[in-house]
C-alpha cells in the first residue's frame, strides 16, 4: 500500500513537471526567423512579473507590448517587424542575470528592456554591455547605475556605456521631496528609514543631505529587513521620537505596513518616500493609515501631460487587465527608443540592417545615444552617462485612498 | 526608556505568534523526530483559508461574526494540508534515512508556496485581510491593537487546552507513550500511526490559528509568508527546548521580546550605535540562540537530549 500511493505521486509530480519543461521550451523555439523581405527583431523584457512587486511590473510589460504592438502597426521601422519576449525577475538580481544571460545569447534578440529594481539592474548591466547590446531601464533610479559608485563625491564616470534609463536618479528624487518638505510643508524634523538594498540606501542618503543642508533635523534613523513584515518594534521608536514626518527609503511591499504600523504606534505626520511607494498597492496594502502619505515620482504625472493621452487611450482600447502603474510610460519610452535606434541603425544601412546579430546590436547601442523624440513621458533622450535628459519630478499624496498630484518641477540645486 | 512597556508589549505579541507556530514543529519533533520545514506553508495555507471564509461571506458582514468561521475554516486547510503532508509526503519515509523526510519537507514547502502562486485568485502579490478598526486599547502603559488583543487571548487558551489534552486525555498519554518509545507503544496497542497523525493535526490547527491571528495584526498576506515565520518559530522551538510543548512558547515569547528590545536599545548601549536598529535585530535573536544552546544544549525547557539520534 505505502508503494503504491508513493507511486502515484511520484507520477505526478512526474507528470507535472513535464507539462511544465513543455510549455518553458515552447516559447525558445517558435517564433523569430526571416519570411520573405520582414525581419522579426525580439526585443527582450526584464521585470518583476510575479511577487511583491508585480503590479509595477506588470505594467512596463503591458506598456512595452503596447509599444511594440504599434510599431508593427504603423510599420515604423521598414521590414522590420518586433517581437516582445517578456521574462520575470521576481525583483531577484539572480534571476535578472540569469534573463540577461538568455537574451544575450538568444541572436534574435536586438536589445532588451528593464529592469524594475536598481539591484537587478546592477546584476544585468555586466551581462549587456559584454554583448554590446543595449538595454534601456525604465524604472532604476540609482544614480550609481550610470555615473559610477564615485557620484557623491562629484567623480562621475560612467561604467557601462549599452545602458540607458527613462527614468530619473534619486540623486535628484530624494533631495526634491526633501525641499518640498521642508519649504512648502514646513516640517522639520524627520525620522529616516531605510530597507539597506541599493535603491532604498541610495534614496534615503540623497534626501537626508539635502534635509539636513537645509537645517532640518533627523531626529532619527533605522533599516528594517523588506523581507519581514513586523515593523512594530521600529514602530515605537518612531512614534517616542515624535518626528513630524517618517522618510522611506524602499518599496511598498514593506513601506505599506511599515506606514500602518508607525501610524497605529502613534505617529502623527505623514510618510513620504521615492516612486516605489508610489502605487495603488501601497494604499490598498496600508488602508486609510496612507492618507496624508506622499510619494515622489519619475516625470509630470501622465494624466497632465498631453503627449501621453495618446497612449492612455491605446493602453484602455488594448484591454490590458491590469493598470500601468508608475512606470508604464517610461516603459513605452524605453521600447520605442530601441525601436528608433533600431529605425537609425537601418537608416544608416540604406534600409537595411547588417545580417550578423552582434554588428545590429553594437549599431543600436552606437545610435541610442542620439536618440530623440516626443515620447509619452515628455522629450526623451540621453545625456553623456545615459541617464534621460527629461529631469523632471513629482509629488504625489495619497487623498481620499488615493495618489493626486500636489507638485511637479524640476529640482533645482 | 519611557516606550519599554510598548516594547515589551509588542515583543510578547510576535512571541505569542511564534510560540503558535513552534508548537507545530515541536509536537511533529517530539513524536518522530522529523523537522517538518513545510510548515510554515501549512501556515500560511490556513491564513488563505481564513481570508477565503471571509471572502466568501457576505460584504459587509461584522468581522466579528465572521471570525468563528474564518477560525473554522483556517484550521481547517491548516489541519487538512497537514495531515495531507504527513500521509503522502513523510509515511512513506517514516523508515528511511534522516535526511530523505528532510528534503522532501523543502520540496513540499515550495510545491505549496507554488501552489498558491498559481491557484489563488490575485494572489501572485499580496492580499489584504480584514482588520479590526477602532481605536487601539491601552494595557498597563502599551498600546495593543484590536487584532492583536484575539492573539493576546488565542494563545494562553490554546496552550492550556493544549497542556490539558496531553496531560489528561487518553490519546495525549498515547502520545507521551509513542514519543518515549514508538516501538513499545506500539507493543502496548496503541496505534502510533493515529497518533503521529493527530501530532501533525494538533500542530496544524495551532498553525491554522496562528495565521488568522498574523492576517488581522498585519491586515496582508502573501505566498511567501511561511518561510519567514516557520524559520522564526523553528528558532523558537528549539530555543525553547523541541520536543516540549511549553518551550516552544516560552522560546516564542523570548524571541519576540529579543527582536523587539534588540531593535530598541541596543543602540542605546554607547559604543553599539553601529549594531541596533531593525536591521541587527535578527542577528541580536540569533546571537541570544547560540548563548543558550551553548550554555543549555537541549534548549530552554529541553529534557531528553535526543537520545536515539
Amino acid at each position: 500500500m505505502r508503494h503504491r500511493s508513493l507511486l502515484i505521486l511520484t507520477t505526478a509530480v512526474a507528470a507535472g513537471s513535464l507539462t511544465l519543461t513543455a510549455c518553458g521550451s515552447r516559447g525558445d523555439n517558435s517564433g523569430g526567423g526571416s519570411s520573405g523581405d520582414t525581419k522579426t527583431l525580439t526585443i527582450g523584457l526584464d521585470a518583476p512579473l510575479t511577487g511583491d512587486l508585480s503590479a509595477l511590473g506588470q505594467g512596463i510589460k503591458n506598456s512595452a507590448d503596447l509599444a511594440v504592438k504599434t510599431a508593427n502597426k504603423k510599420k515604423t521601422v521598414e521590414g522590420v517587424t518586433f517581437k516582445l519576449e517578456a521574462l520575470d525577475d521576481a525583483g531577484q538580481p539572480a534571476s535578472g542575470q540569469t534573463n540577461a544571460t538568455k537574451f544575450v545569447a538568444d541572436q534574435k534578440v536586438v536589445g532588451a528592456v528593464g529592469p524594475l529594481n536598481s539591484n537587478v539592474g546592477q546584476s544585468m548591466q555586466k551581462v549587456f554591455d559584454k554583448a554590446g547590446m543595449v538595454e534601456v531601464s525604465p524604472a532604476n533610479t540609482a544614480p550609481e547605475l550610470t555615473q559610477g559608485t564615485a557620484w557623491r563625491s562629484g567623480k562621475k564616470e560612467r561604467p557601462f556605456k549599452t545602458y540607458f534609463r527613462t527614468s530619473t536618479t534619486d540623486a535628484i528624487q530624494g533631495p526634491y521631496a526633501a525641499q518640498y518638505m521642508y519649504n512648502e510643508k514646513k516640517l522639520k524634523k524627520v525620522y529616516v528609514i531605510d530597507d539597506k538594498k541599493t535603491y532604498g540606501k541610495g534614496l534615503a542618503a540623497t534626501f537626508r543631505d539635502e534635509f539636513e543642508k537645509l537645517g532640518g533635523k533627523v531626529v532619527g534613523t533605522d533599516h528594517v529587513d523588506p523581507k519581514e513584515k513586523d515593523f512594530n518594534a521600529v514602530a515605537n521608536k518612531v512614534a517616542k521620537a515624535k518626528p513630524d514626518f517618517v522618510y522611506y527609503g524602499g518599496e511598498y511591499p514593506a513601506g505599506a505596513p511599515l506606514a500602518d504600523q508607525a501610524k497605529k504606534a502613534g505617529l502623527k505626520g505623514p510618510v513620504v518616500g521615492g516612486d516605489a511607494l508610489f502605487s495603488a498597492e501601497y494604499v490598498k496594502l496600508a488602508k486609510k493609515n496612507s492618507e496624508g502619505d506622499i510619494a515622489s515620482s519619475v516625470g509630470a504625472p501622465l494624466e497632465s501631460l498631453d503627449s501621453a493621452k495618446t497612449f492612455m487611450k491605446a493602453y484602455k482600447a488594448a484591454g490590458y487587465k491590469l493598470p500601468y502603474e508608475a512606470y508604464g510610460g517610461y516603459a513605452y519610452d524605453a521600447t520605442w527608443a530601441i525601436i528608433q535606434a533600431v529605425k537609425a541603425v537601418a537608416e544608416k544601412n540604406d534600409g537595411k540592417l547588417p545580417g550578423d546579430m552582434n554588428e545590429t546590436r553594437e549599431q543600436v547601442a552606437e545610435a541610442m545615444q542620439d536618440v530623440k523624440f516626443d515620447g509619452v513621458s515628455g522629450a526623451v533622450g540621453f545625456d553623456e552617462y545615459g541617464d534621460t535628459t527629461n529631469k523632471q519630478l513629482s509629488l504625489y499624496e495619497v487623498k481620499d485612498g488615493k495618489h493626486t498630484p500636489v507638485k511637479t518641477g524640476t529640482f533645482k540645486d | 526608556m519611557n516606550d519599554l512597556p510598548q516594547q515589551l508589549a509588542s515583543g510578547l505579541i510576535l512571541g505569542a505568534m511564534y510560540g503558535l507556530i513552534a508548537i507545530g514543529y515541536t509536537m511533529v519533533y517530539g513524536i518522530v523526530q522529523l523537522i517538518n520545514f513545510a510548515h510554515g506553508e501549512i501556515v500560511m495555507f490556513g491564513a488563505f483559508g481564513g481570508l477565503t471564509a471571509w471572502l466568501m461571506l457576505p460584504k459587509g458582514t461584522s468581522l466579528m461574526l465572521a471570525l468563528p468561521l474564518m477560525l473554522v475554516l483556517a484550521v481547517g486547510v491548516s489541519v487538512l494540508v497537514g495531515i495531507g503532508a504527513e500521509r503522502f509526503a513523510y509515511r512513506p519515509l517514516r523508515n528511511a534515512p534522516r535526511l530523505a523526510p528532510l528534503i522532501t519537507a523543502i520540496g513540499l514547502s515550495i510545491m505549496l508556496q507554488q501552489l498558491i502562486w498559481s491557484f489563488y485568485p490575485d494572489a501572485k502579490k499580496a492580499r489584504t485581510f480584514p482588520q479590526f478598526s477602532g481605536e487601539s486599547v491601552h494595557l498597563l502603559g502599551a498600546n495593543v491593537q484590536r487584532g492583536e488583543l484575539f492573539l493576546l487571548i488565542a494563545a494562553p487558551v490554546c496552550m492550556i487546552a493544549l497542556g490539558f489534552f496531553v496531560a489528561k486525555t487518553r490519546t495525549g498519554r498515547a502520545m507521551q507513550a509513542t514519543s518515549q518509545d514508538p516501538d513499545t507503544a506500539k507493543l502496548m496497542g496503541i496505534n502510533t500511526d493515529r497518533i503521529i497523525v493527530t501530532a501533525f493535526a494538533i500542530g496544524a490547527a495551532f498553525g491554522g490559528v496562528a495565521a488568522v491571528a498574523y492576517g488581522l495584526k498585519y491586515g496582508q498576506i502573501d505566498f511567501k509568508i511561511g518561510f519567514i515565520l516557520g524559520l522564526k518559530a523553528f528558532t523558537a522551538a528549539v530555543l525553547g527546548g523541541i520536543g516540549n510543548i511549553y518551550g516552544a512558547m516560552v522560546g516564542g515569547l523570548v524571541l519576540g521580546l529579543a527582536e523587539s528590545l534588540a531593535t530598541a536599545y541596543i543602540e542605546l548601549i554607547p559604543g553599539m550605535e553601529l549594531f541596533g536598529g531593525g536591521a541587527w535585530k535578527n542577528v541580536w535573536a540569533f546571537v541570544l540562540l547560540i548563548l543558550v544552546l551553548l550554555v543549555r544544549p537541549q534548549g530552554l525547557l529541553g529534557e531528553r537530549i535526543a537520545d536515539r539520534a
